[in-house]
Order: structure tokens, then sequence, then C-alpha cells
């Protein structure tokens, strides 16, 4: 039992690290620009597109990785300029509407260059197999390498925003634009080049997600609804209550998947369990941010009043 | 002839000229399409619609000497809008017939639309069960099967393998639960746990964390789609390829091998159709297929082909129309037409009475596996809700 | 200002009349089937109607509107699995139910603002979803048929045109609601307290309640769109609540015009005629839809029914 608990812990972690890395990309556009991007997930899509098509094209899969997140931070960057650059001061609701506008334009492009069909992914030699964990369990290195690589992500981004110039001119632009721009900051530049940060991280959670889950047309609007309840219990704005609220929603999404029918079999009839059981645990984690709204209503670490 | 009488009668000419859709409609068969197009399930769309445009070609681009007419309708995989293509279809394109629909639940909102509208519709995937059993209509033809059938088919085979201890797995939505006591119709072993996932979840880890520790001798999954794909990458990236088989239906097929490849080698699937089935009219299509398209074709594709024979069985047998609804009824129950399944007969609920085949997914071929008939399951084999059908014939 | 409002009074009617006259028109035309489109824009019209109370005069962007659609079509596909046909009696329910679904979730909702409120609502919405798969009992995803339409007594809901001039009245009667709405004191209150929250508190008005009596308003009008809709399409699916119907809801209003009285109904004509149009172009009709959208959140700041009239004083 506490073998099953420590892996459902790991799949927990892992899960909210994937949501993280696209959390701290919306997080971020939020914070700063004060632009609610619903196109993320598209980048996330084209993230992993980019890079199994970069991958095919080189036969290498780590230059596939490279190209794709460079080519992810260029489409970001692009989308900036061409379409959101005017939304900046536009009310919430334009942007919304926009970005939805983006995710039609992107599912259907991405369509018309690759077609339909899921693409085929695979991981190198040296990415499959298993690490043994104690007990007899074990665990797939992929899953492993996810893990590690979100941490360290993590643990970059706090040090480029906490101990770099550039993050004192993030952390500065989030609290006062005006004033940024007004000591010579090419706010515009500023801008564009965190957009396409941002987007380069939720296309390197793409590209990670390629090998695992399916990459098709639309795959981004799946992950996109649980990364917006992850900022919101987090806090928009906040890089740490992304991380907080990401961690927290990948593992009570998945203990919750695991545990949530054999626990209500103990205080409910088992048939009742059986039905109430998978229902509840796909609306847990929106019950849970409502739960945080009603109590706190700009969500736990709130950047922003 | 005074000038201003001559331009009044042509421009009454050009008028009934403009607004007589109806007349010219007798000089074509008309068919309505309806499967979803746009959306990642187009996928499936593109498959049928292929199919449908090559049996057209195989027609001649005709049915009983009447040319042919194919209008595609998307129905964005939801019934409201299925409704509204279908109403246009027949009021506004004045289709004769129609036929397509991928899914349960755009069936079931359109089949009263069509023949409320006094037509016929041949359905060409989705199998709800109420439409075989208590809603069946005589207006309403199946050329494909019953949910049901396939998991009845993997139960029985998994009941005569005797297999003890079995983990099932399916998307928490009608058509999983469906699948689930499909199975359980003819596999009588124990069944160590159901689990039901969130429909279109993603990742599967702490499901196959959870199946793993408790051992199970073999794996029934029922995942279609993007679902199919993740589910089966996770299972074998979690090392159980090669310790626990799996069992699965409508989870890998044509449409999803280009994704899977050398993963999906292995997998066991129950279905009435293959490409390498062996009938002449399976082996025409599936070779014609190949070469005019370039991809393999899927079960959705054979049976949208399949659609359009049975069409023309219809019109052939009524002299190149298809305005008398009986006749046409009367013409189609024959069956009497070259099926990729090979020859069968309709059940009194409009449903194929056919075979059932253990399919499994080996090395070889374009997309580096795929399909290969490994034994019959069932002969003949009927749906279990033919019963609740008052139709008699 | 008087002919000001004359003029806009002419164009409803004329509108209206224009409205009424389709159907015999298309009939003559042997085109019965721009009935059926018809209606189903005019009934979606009155959910955008509904919706543009909170979200454009109340400045409350529910990004979840499309779950009243649901509860107000499941309450008469329910009431009619159960036998109830009476139509008075399963559209007070729809309407009840709505009401009832809206107070709780705008009690949670409305503590919060800005993106918060846009979230919390799409979560709730995801809920509804969620609960609506899981029913089995009526169909769970697959959906239930409707069995019988509402009976209205003097009314034939089977009859297309008597169905089509029901929407057509009903949608009307939707948009005087509201103008009557926006322009009482209660109304007022809304709309001040969207421009200056502060304002509004420091002359002694609480948002809260106001803005949570809209929200209720604007649910139950919208359960009664779902009803209508219910009975549109004879079939009733989850699906009715999925968030990209939401999304289209507040498409229809942005694309017509916030907080314009004639703003919604002009933007689910204009969305719903241009995607019929471009289906009938192109399978890949939403890679011309996608930049059209932002092309007109970007330029056409007030929407279409700024082309018409300045917007409301």
């Amino acid at each position: 039992m506490t073998v099953l608990l420590f892996e459902q812990f790991l799949n927990g972690l892992q899960f909210g690290v994937m949501l993280f890395l696209m959390a701290a990309g919306l997080t971020l556009v939020f914070g700063i620009m004060n632009l609610v991007n619903l196109a993320h997930g598209s980048l996330y899509m084209v993230g992993a597109y980019l890079a199994v098509a970069a991958t095919a094209w080189t036969g290498n899969y780590l230059l596939g990785v490279l190209l794709g997140l460079l080519g992810t931070l260029v489409v970001g960057m692009l989308v900036e300029v061409i379409a959101l650059r005017t939304l900046y001061e536009r009310d919430h609701l334009d942007q919304v509407l926009a970005t939805f506008g983006l995710i039609l334009f992107f599912n259907e492009l991405v369509a018309i260059v690759w077609g339909r069909t899921a693409l085929y992914t695979s991981l190198p030699q040296w990415l499959q197999g298993f690490i043994p964990l104690f007990g007899g369990a074990r665990y797939p290195v992929y899953r492993m390498v996810v893990l590690g690589v979100g941490l360290v992500v993590a643990l970059l981004l706090w040090y480029v925003v906490t101990r770099t110039r550039l993050g004192m001119l993030i952390r500065a632009g989030a609290s006062n634009r005006a004033m940024v721009g007004a000591l010579g900051v090419n706010i515009r530049l500023l801008y564009t080049v965190v957009f396409g940060f941002g987007a380069a991280l939720a296309g390197l959670a793409g590209l990670m997600a390629g090998p695992i889950y399916a990459v098709q047309p639309g795959m981004g609007d799946l992950i996109l609804i649980q990364v917006f309840v992850v900022i919101v219990i987090g806090g928009i704005g906040s890089i740490r209550g992304a991380l907080v609220g990401a961690i927290i929603v990948g593992l009570v999404d998945t203990m919750g998947r695991a545990f949530l029918k054999p626990l209500l079999g103990h205080v409910i009839s088992p048939t009742a369990a059986e039905a109430a059981g998978p229902a509840l645990a796909s609306m847990l984690i929106y019950l849970l941010m409502a739960v945080v709204l009603a109590v706190r209503p700009s969500g736990l670490f709130s950047a922003r009043g | 002839m005074d000038k201003s009488f001559r331009l009044l009668l042509a421009g009454t000419a050009a008028v009934t000229l403009a607004f007589a859709p109806a007349a010219m409609a007798q000089q074509k068969i008309k068919i309505g399409f309806i499967t979803t197009l746009s959306g990642p399930a187009g996928v499936i769309g593109k498959h049928m619609k292929d199919s449908v445009d090559l049996a057209v070609e195989h027609l001649g681009g005709k049915m009983g000497g009447v040319p042919i007419e194919v209008i595609y309708g998307d129905d964005q995989f939801k019934p409201d809008v299925g409704v509204q293509v279908a109403e246009e279809m027949l009021k506004k394109h004045q289709v004769d017939i129609m036929s397509g629909i991928i899914w349960s639940n755009v069936m079931m909102a359109v089949v009263p639309v069509v023949t409320g509208a006094g037509k016929v519709m041949v359905g060409t995937n989705a199998g709800a069960s109420p439409l075989a059993g208590k809603d069946c209509n005589e207006a309403y033809f199946s050329a494909s099967w019953n949910n049901d059938q396939s998991p009845e088919a993997m139960g029985k085979y998994l009941q005569e393998q005797n297999i003890k201890d079995l983990y099932v797995l399916a998307p928490n939505y009608q058509a999983g639960k469906d699948m689930v006591a499909g199975l359980k119709r003819y596999y009588k072993g124990n069944i160590v746990e159901e689990i039901y996932t969130k429909p279109g979840q993603q990742d599967y880890q702490a499901e196959i964390t959870q199946l793993r520790s408790k051992n199970p001798k073999a794996v029934f999954a029922f995942y279609p789609g993007g679902m199919g794909i993740q589910f089966v990458k996770q299972y074998v990236q979690a090392g159980l390829r090669e310790q626990i088989p799996l069992y699965s239906v409508f989870t890998v097929d044509e449409t999803t091998l280009p994704a899977l490849k050398e993963s999906a080698i292995g997998q066991y699937e129950a279905r009435f159709w293959s490409p390498d089935m062996n009938v002449p009219a399976s082996k025409k299509y599936v070779a014609d297929f190949e070469k005019k398209f370039g991809y393999t074709p899927s079960y959705y594709g054979a049976q949208s082909y399949d659609g359009i024979m049975l069409i023309d069985s219809a019109v052939r047998a009524n002299k190149g129309t298809l305005k008398d609804r009986k006749a046409v009824i009367a013409a189609m129950r024959k069956a009497d037409y070259n099926s990729i399944r090979g020859p069968f007969k309709f059940n009194n609920n409009h449903h194929p009475i056919q075979d059932f085949y253990l399919l499994q997914a080996v090395k070889g071929g374009k997309d580096g596996a795929h399909m290969e008939i490994k034994r019959k399951v069932f002969e003949k084999h009927q749906d279990s809700y033919h019963q609740e059908c008052k139709m008699k014939w | 200002m008087r002919v000001f409002l004359k003029s806009r009074l002419v164009l409803w009617i004329a509108a209206a009349a224009l409205l009424a006259a389709l159907p015999p028109v298309v009939t003559a035309l042997g085109q019965p089937y721009y009935i059926d489109l018809v209606r189903r824009i005019m009934i979606l019209a009155i959910a955008a109607t509904s919706l543009n109370l909170i979200l454009g005069y109340g400045g409350l962007v529910s990004f979840g509107h499309a779950a009243y659609i649901g509860v107000g079509a499941y309450a008469v596909g329910i009431l009619a699995f159960y036998g109830v046909t009476n139509g008075w009696l399963q559209w007070a329910v729809a309407i009840g139910a709505s009401a009832l679904v809206a107070l709780a979730i705008g009690a949670v909702s409305i503590r919060t603002s800005g993106i918060y409120f846009i979230m919390i609502t799409l979560a709730f919405t995801q809920m509804l979803y969620y609960l609506g798969i899981s029913l089995a009992e009526f169909g769970g995803d697959d959906g239930m048929r409707l069995k019988a339409k509402s009976q209205l007594g003097i009314l034939d809901l089977a009859d297309p045109l008597q169905f089509y001039y029901l929407a057509l009245a009903l949608m009307l009667l939707a948009v005087f609601l509201v103008y009557r709405i926006v322009n009482s004191r209660f109304g007022m209150v809304l709309r001040a307290s969207k421009s200056n929250e502060a304002r509004s508190r420091a002359i002694g008005f609480s948002p809260y309640p106001y803005r949570l009596a809209a929200f209720v308003i604007a649910g139950a009008m919208c359960g009664l769109a779902g009803a209508l809709y219910g009975n549109h399409t004879n079939y009733i699916t989850p699906s009715f609540m999925a968030w990209h119907q939401s999304g289209e809801l507040m498409f229809m209003v942005i694309l017509g015009g916030m907080a314009t009285t004639a703003g919604p109904v002009l933007g689910t004509f204009a969305l719903l005629i241009l995607e019929e149009i471009l289906k009938g172009w192109t399978e890949h009709w939403q890679v011309v839809l996608g930049p059209l959208l932002i092309i007109s959140v970007i330029f056409f700041k007030r929407g279409l029914a700024g082309i018409f009239y300045k917007p409301d004083a």
C-alpha cells in the first residue's frame, strides 16, 4: 500500500509539473501584460507538432526538441506582434474572445498542414525503460525526466525572476508599467520577449507531452482548462502560486482518480460509489477551485489586488 | 405576338426554371451524407468521405443508370448541429436518402428527423442500442453493427480462453458502459475491477499504476480515438505489453495505427471487418482505396462504402428512383449486393446478422503495424436488442 | 433624442416585420429549411440577449452561460421522460430550475471579480457538464430524445410555423424585457456598478445584491431559451453545456455590440449565418472564422450595432 501510495504521489507530482510548465507562461503573461491568453493551449500544441516535425527532419531527438522550442518561441513572438499587442489595453472579455479566435485558427491550421490524423511519436532508446523504486516498484524513466525537467525549470524561473535584470524588469513591469516605460525601458520589446518566453514554456510542456499523449489538432484545449484552474487556485500573476496550484491540482486529480472510489465505498454503498466515484473524480478539481475561491476570492498567492 | 407578352412569357419561364429544384431532382439520385469533417474527429470523417467517393467511382457515377450526387454535411460532433444539417439536406437540397453518422448521440437525434420527413436513413457507423431495440424504425438501416456486438465477441473469446482475472477500463460515458455490458454478456470470469475514466482524459498513469498493483491476468479496454492512442502508448511505456495482454474494442484501428505504429503490436481487437478480409468486394475496395488515397482504409470507411452499395441495390431494384419508400425498404431488406463483409442477411431490426473476428496488430505494412484476422469468434451473430424491436417482416 | 428613439423603434418594427414575412416567402421559394435555421438563430438570440444583461450592462463576464441552456433543456426533457408534457409547467420548471442554479452559482461567483469570475463561472459549467455526462438514466453523454414536444394547448410546436412565430415573439419579448430592466432604477444601479464600483458603493449601493439579481434573471431567461432549444432539436445532450457553446454565446454578444439593445440579436444572426456560409465553402472554415473573430474584436469595438446607432447614453 505504501509503495502504491508513493507511486501515485509521483504520478501526481509529475502531472503537476507538466501543468506548472503551462501555468508558468500563462500566469507570467497575465501578471505582466494583464493579458488573458486562451490560445496558450495552442502554443502547447504548436510545440508538440514542431518538435515531432523537427525530430523527423533532423533524425535527432534532442535537436528536434531544441528546434521545437525555438520554433514555438518564434511563433509566440509573431502572435504577440501580429494579433495580441493591440489587446493589452482592452478588457479581459475582448482578450478572451480574440484568443478564442486564435484557438480556432491554430487547430485548423495544424489540421491543414499535418492532417487530422494524430502524429506518430516515439522515444529514443535511452529514454525508455524504468527506474527501480523500493519494494519492487518501478517508474518509467521518461516520466522521471519530465519531473526533473519541470523542477529544474521552476528553479531557473525563480532565479531569473528574483536574481536577474530581466527578472527585475518583469517584476517592475507587473507592478507599475508606466514607470518602467518612463525609465527608458523598451516596454514593447520586453512584452514581446516575455510572451515568447511564456510560449516557449508552453511549447516545452507540449513537446514533452508528445511521446505520452496523442499529438493531434485540439490537444491543447483539453489541458488548457485545467491550467486555468491551476492559476486561478494559485492566484493569477504569481509564479509561486502557479507552482503550488499545479502541484495541488496534479496531486488532487491523480489521487482522486486512484483512491476516491474505494474511499467512497467505505462511506456510502459500493454500488453508489461505483456510480458517483468516477463522476466526482472528474469534477474534483473544479470543486477544489470553487472552494478556494469561496474562501479566498483571488486565489492562494495573489499578485494583483 | 405582342412584344410585352413575349417578355412576360420569357420572364415566367425564367422564374419557373429558377424555382424548380424539385422537378430537377428527378434526374439525379441525391444522397445526403453526414459525418464529422472538422475538429480532431475529422480524421474519421475523412475515411468515410473518401470511401463514399470511391464507391461512387466504382459505380461509374450512376445508380440504376441515374447520375449520383452526394451532398456532404459536417455535424461538428454535436447532435444539435447534426439535426440542423439533416434539415438542410432534406429541405434545402431535397435529398432522396440519408447516410453516414459516426456518433450514437448524433444518430439518435437525426434519425427521427429523417424518418419524419418520409426518407430512409442508412447508418454507416453509430450503433446505438435503442435504434436496434425499442426505437427501431422501418426507415432506418444499419450498414455497420450494434455497439454491443464487438465487445460481446471479445467477451466470448476471453471466456473461451478461460481468462480468470480481467481488469476493465472505459471512459465514463454511455458507450463506455454499453461496451462493458456487452463484454459481460459473454465473459463470465472474475472481473478484478471496472474503472471508468473522465471522457477525453489524456493521462492514464494513475490508472495504469492501480491496474499493475492488482496484477490481473488480462486487461480489457475501450478507448476510441485520441484516448486510445494515449492509453496504449502509456500502457506500453509502463512496460506492461509483455506482462499483461491487452484486449480492446474500437481502440486500435487504421485511424490510430499511423500514430501508434510498433507500440500497437500485440494488441487484440474484435471486429466484423479488417482490411485483410478474404472477400472479393472487400479486396477490391481495399486495393483501390490504397491506390487512390495512399493510406489504409478502416472499418469506418468500409461501412460507408458498403452503405452506398446498399443504397445502389435499392435504386437498381426500383429502376432508378427512390421515390417509393415502401419499395426502397423492401429492396434493402434483401441485402442483395456484394457487401465488403460477404453475403449477409438483415435482422428484423434492420441490423446485419454477421460474423465477428478476433484481430491482432502485427508487425509490417506501411504503418509499421497492421491488423490481421486471427480467428472467427461469432458466426452469424445477432445483436442482443433485436427482440425488443417490434418490427416484423 | 426623441427622433432618435423613434427611428430605433422603426428599425425594430421593420426587422420584426421582415422576420415575420420570412416563412411565407421561403415557403413560396420551396426552401422551408430557412424557417428552421432562423428559428434556431432566434432561440439562441434569446440566450445571447440574456447574457448581454449581465455581460454587457453588468460587466459580469460569465464564461458559463451555456449551463442554463442545458438546465432548461434538461428540465423539459426530464419532465417529458416522466410523462409530464404540459408545456406551461415544463417551461415554468425550466425557468425556475435555471434561476435556482444561477442563484447558487452567482452567490459564490459574484464575490470574485475579473478573470477569477470568468474562470469560476466556467468551472461551475464544467461541473454541470460532467454531471450531465454521468446521468446514465437520461442517456449520459448520448443524451436523450425528447419524448414529445411541450404541449402548450392552443399552440402546436410540432407545426414549424407556429413554433417559428412563438420563437420570434419570445425573442422580441426578451429584448424588450432586458431593455426595460436596464432602463429601470435597478438597471441604473447595475450599470453604475459596472462603470465605477467604488462610486456606487459610496452613494450607498452595495452592488452584490443587484448583480446577483441580474445574474439570476439572466439565468432564468436563458433557461427559457434552453427549453425552446430542447424542443427545437428534439434532442437534449450535455454538449449544450460544453465550454465552446459558452464561448459562442459571448461571441454573439460582443460581435453584435455589448450593452446595446439590438446587439445580441444582430450578433447571433451574423455569427450563425457566417458559419453557415463558411461551412458551405470549405471544411476548414474555422481557419477563416478564427481570424475574422479576432479582427472583429480589434476593429469593431462597438460591434455591429455600432454601425446602426450610437451606444446607449
